[in-house]
């Protein structure tokens, strides 16, 4: 059986390499992209001159033909769902007995034409980091507008060259729609200690350009102009499945599938950011879009591939980042703002920018999420204390099994747990007083 | 200003350059007397150097060509005239040149040295404080691929250079730097009330460049205190055990011993002339032999089994301190292929067995009273210490810091690191967690692995990382932006565990 792979990102190799793994189909894995896989998460490292090109790439190059994994590297023009075959830009034909496709996203771009708009960008593909490296050679001022994970990432690559940047925020405080008020304003103030502009409630209305195109300054909102060379979009991404919209494959905002990835076409399958599922399970949002669901999902769907119908189950939500020098790292479930049913302790050291978050069911107060800035904690942990209810009082007094920091590192759970103790203490009480 | 810390620290790189020359040489009847302490020797070299006596030098080339070709024309007359007896193999050219040298660093010495170091202290700092001062504390590697410094550029091969052509001139030429090692027997003469050698000169550029860059990595990870500690403590073992005691040592009339040098590394710890020095002893001659023998029979495997083979490499060794801190800005040149991987595990285990026969027969050959291969066994240790001790160990593993990484001898050559790699791998409770499914597979752990372990490979299957060769240095886990690595001594059955967490499989059907 010969399988076909559109993508070369982490959804499509994860199916590939364990396709291989459990079969000896022939695999066939095609992306214009680049030639081998690389790590998208580190494209601002090598923006940042921490590593190179080659450093991203997670296998060396030997390993695709080691394991039989045929590597193309071409565009997919069109795909003819009926004979089977797929159309590469270099005129070639791929004939498939099974498709997968994993074409990742596209940066959203707010209805701003790139293509018009010199010097302005999203940043998602390796071509997007070298249209960067062009477009920020020898500039001084920036702006960032969209206040998620690609648009800090994209802050601190342009702070390292020494560009000043404005970065504009939509909401109260930095990514204040996914953090809490605390870890927002945290990071909104670490964000500020670097010397990167933020403003807030600020949205971008008008793009002033040169006589030549490029962007020379952009007008917010607030009736403020900012004068800027390069202006970065990131307002997120979307399903990247435009040279498959009006096939015989349904789509929406994605490539709609259900939770084993199969697509309204025979034999055909979709998975990663490009793919939407019908029917999520409840809790579980229409579009993933993060690594760690990408690899997952295409774990799920080699074992589909393969004849052992599994259905896709995320598990226990966690999700990571780095905001310039802090790290986040969250477990299970922290809302930015909470429902009746939750609440949370919280602990903060501002002088060393770390914080802890744990929710609760107020009923019975078992343990919901963790959310964790600056200390790092262990995932089977929280995973297994999350997915057997502990009590929040239980998880207080073994606080310290799920501390990950490197060793000599000042431990908190001491003073954690006095506060949280009194915390729950004069919650208990008040509540009582009500009743 | 950061600028002007490297004009400043330029400014001392070449006032010390530059006391290798300008200096004047006259070959005296007493420097002659003072360097060769042979009676015999003295008697036959006297007459053939005596045209040298009294005529002033001021190239120190030519002094060194002069005498080299009297003793060597002194030789040959004596093959031709069959007289074997007189020829003089030893080489005095180094104490020649050194007692005899008249010029300015003679006299200025301390001057000079108090110069150098303070302008080097200063443009250190200063380059530093204007590095570090106004940054929030975090690991910052920004712009370490562009540089032409620390990415193979064209200073980081010239750098390297520098370097190699130090260690081949220190091993096999010291003649050539008896100026720095005039400037520096002051210090020698207040520490040990010894004259110095080039060893001492060695030890003392070794243990300043441990201080200043590890004043450096004490900065670059400041918010990491794993780093601060281990780093705080290779400068600690290098001032004190490597450097000062030893000298110490000497000055109460005792053997210069290392207490941290541990054999196979130590290679030359039970050649006879030191198991003599030892054993004729008092007993703190007697104490230094146990103690030796106790580290390699109970120090490493204990140590080891707690800790991993990082209680040594990366928090005490000497090679490894200054890799930690005039090494790290190199770190990420190390390969991660496998193929060097493949290199590493032969070479090294290689010279350890190369070692272990070499000391086996040493050792029965001492033992057999010399019945065995008479001093034949000196034929063996000249070999080992040219190839291992001097090339590998000092020209290669300290001048390819800025074109292989700044572990090349601890990864490849290193015969105590193969022994408690050993350990590590078969009988350890360290390892390296990884954290369940937090990888995101960007590669700045292997990136910044300088033994060149492709950590990403486990990491990104959420596997521990059990690995000889691991020093332990810990920056995988310091520059991990998602929290998924930790250095960690625990129950031994764990160690090899897999956290494939996160993927919920429901089978169906």
């Amino acid at each position: 059986m010969h399988i076909v792979i559109i993508g070369n990102g982490i959804t499509g190799i994860t199916t590939a390499r364990h396709l291989r793994k459990h079969s000896g189909h022939e695999i066939t894995v095609i992306s214009s992209e680049s030639k081998f896989f690389f790590s998208r998460t580190a494209l601002m490292y090598i923006y940042m001159g921490h590593m190179k090109f080659e450093h991203t790439k997670p296998y060396e190059d030997w390993f695709w033909k080691k394991n039989r994994i045929n590597l193309v590297h071409a565009h997919v023009d069109n795909i003819d769902f009926e004979k089977k075959q797929c159309w590469l830009n270099n005129k070639e034909r791929i004939s498939y007995d099974k498709l997968v496709i994993a074409s990742g996203s596209k940066p959203n771009n707010i209805g701003i034409s790139f293509q018009k708009i010199k010097g302005a960008q999203g940043l998602y593909s390796m071509q997007d980091l070298e249209l960067m490296e062009q477009n920020t050679k020898g500039i001084s001022r920036a702006v960032i507008v969209g206040g998620g994970l690609i648009g800090i990432e994209m802050a601190e690559m342009l702070h390292s060259r020494g560009i000043h940047v404005t970065f504009l925020v939509m909401e109260k405080s930095y990514w204040n729609n996914v953090l809490p008020w605390e870890e927002s304003q945290m990071i909104t103030r670490h964000i500020r200690h670097h010397g990167i502009e933020v403003k807030l409630e600020t949205q971008l209305f008008n793009i002033l350009q040169d006589d030549r195109g490029r962007v020379r300054a952009v007008v917010t909102d607030q009736d403020e102009e900012i004068p800027c060379e390069f202006l970065g979009v990131t307002a997120g991404v979307s399903p990247n499945v435009d040279f498959i919209r009006n096939s015989d494959v349904d789509t929406s905002r994605g490539i709609l599938v259900n939770e084993y990835f199969e697509t309204s076409a025979m034999d055909v399958y979709a998975a990663g950011d490009c793919a939407e599922f019908r029917n999520p399970v409840p809790g579980q949002m229409r579009i993933e879009q993060l690594w760690y669901t990408g690899k997952m999902q295409g774990e799920v769907l080699a074992q589909n591939l393969l004849g052992n119908r599994t259905a896709y189950n995320r598990g226990i939500w966690f999700n990571s980042a780095k905001f310039l020098n802090v790290e986040y790292q969250t477990y299970g479930q922290v809302p930015a703002v909470f429902p009746q049913s939750l609440d949370s302790l919280f602990w903060a050291n501002e002088q060393e920018e770390k914080c802890i978050r744990i929710v609760y069911d107020k009923e019975n107060l078992s343990v919901r999420g963790f959310n964790l800035l600056g200390i790092r904690y262990r995932h089977e942990v929280c995973e297994r204390w999350i997915s057997e209810q502990r009590k929040v009082h239980e998880v207080l007094t073994h606080l310290r099994e799920a501390n990950f920091d490197p060793e000599f590192f000042r431990r908190y759970e001491k003073e954690m747990t006095a506060q949280f103790e009194k915390e729950i203490h004069s919650k208990s009480k008040s509540e009582s007083a009500l009743v | 200003m950061m600028n002007a810390g490297i004009v400043i620290m330029l400014m001392a790189l070449a006032l010390f350059m530059s006391t290798l020359f300008g200096n004047s040489y006259m070959l005296t009847s007493r420097s002659l007397y003072l360097s060769v302490n042979n009676h015999e020797h003295l008697s036959n070299i006297e007459p053939a150097v005596s045209w040298m006596k009294n005529k002033n030098y001021t190239s120190l080339f030519s002094f060194i060509h002069d005498f080299r070709e009297s003793v060597r024309s002194f030789n040959r007359s004596s093959k031709e005239a069959k007289m074997w007896t007189d020829i003089i193999y030893a080489d005095y050219t180094f104490k020649v040149v050194k007692n005899s040298c008249t010029g300015w660093v003679r006299y200025h010495k301390f001057p000079l040295l108090l110069t150098i170091l303070s302008l080097l202290v200063t443009g250190a700092g200063l380059f530093l404080t204007a590095k570090y001062y106004h940054v929030p504390k975090g690991i910052k590697n920004d712009h370490i691929f562009f540089s032409k410094v620390t990415a193979r550029g064209l200073f980081g091969i010239l750098l390297g250079s520098l370097l190699i052509l130090f260690y081949i001139v220190l091993y096999f030429r010291p003649e050539y730097i008896a100026p720095w090692v005039i400037l520096v027997s002051g210090v020698s003469r207040l520490l040990s009330g010894q004259e110095a050698s080039q060893w001492f000169l060695y030890g003392m550029l070794y243990t300043v460049a441990v201080l200043v860059m590890g004043v450096r990595m004490l900065l670059k990870y400041r918010g990491n205190r794993y780093q601060q500690f281990r780093t705080v403590s290779v400068i600690f073992f290098q001032t004190s055990f490597a450097f000062i005691i030893p000298e110490i040592l000497m000055a109460l009339n005792q053997p210069w011993y290392d207490f941290k040098n541990i054999w196979p590394l130590n290679y030359s710890f039970f050649y006879d002339y030191n198991l003599h020095s030892y054993t004729s002893g008092a007993a703190l001659g007697w104490f230094m032999l146990f103690w030796g023998i106790a580290l390699i029979v109970l120090g490493v495997p204990v140590m080891t089994y707690f800790y991993g083979k990082r209680w040594y490499c990366s928090w005490v060794c000497g090679c490894g301190g200054l890799a930690e801190t005039l090494g790290d800005p190199f770190r990420q040149l190390s390969s991660k292929t496998l193929r060097s991987w493949k290199i590493e595990r032969w070479i090294v285990h290689s010279v350890l067995v190369l070692v272990t026969i070499m000391t086996i027969v040493t050792l029965v050959n001492y033992f057999s009273e010399y019945k065995l291969l008479g001093h034949e066994t000196r034929i063996l240790h000249r070999i080992y210490g040219f190839f291992i001790g001097s090339i590998f160990a000092g020209v290669v593993g300290t001048g390819f810091y800025p074109l292989m990484g700044n572990r090349v001898w601890c990864r490849f050559g290193c015969p105590l690191a193969a022994y408690l790699g050993l350990v590590q791998r078969f009988k350890s409770r360290f390892r390296i967690t990884t954290n369940g499914g937090q990888c995101i597979s960007c590669g700045n752990c292997s990136t910044y692995c300088e033994m060149g372990i492709d950590v990403r490979w486990y990491a990104q299957r959420g596997q521990n990382i059990v690995r000889s060769s691991c020093v332990g240095c810990g920056v995988c886990s310091a520059v991990c932006p998602r929290g998924v690595l930790k250095l960690e001594n625990a129950e031994e059955k764990t160690r090899f565990a897999f956290h494939p967490i996160g993927v919920k499989r429901e089978k169906v059907s």
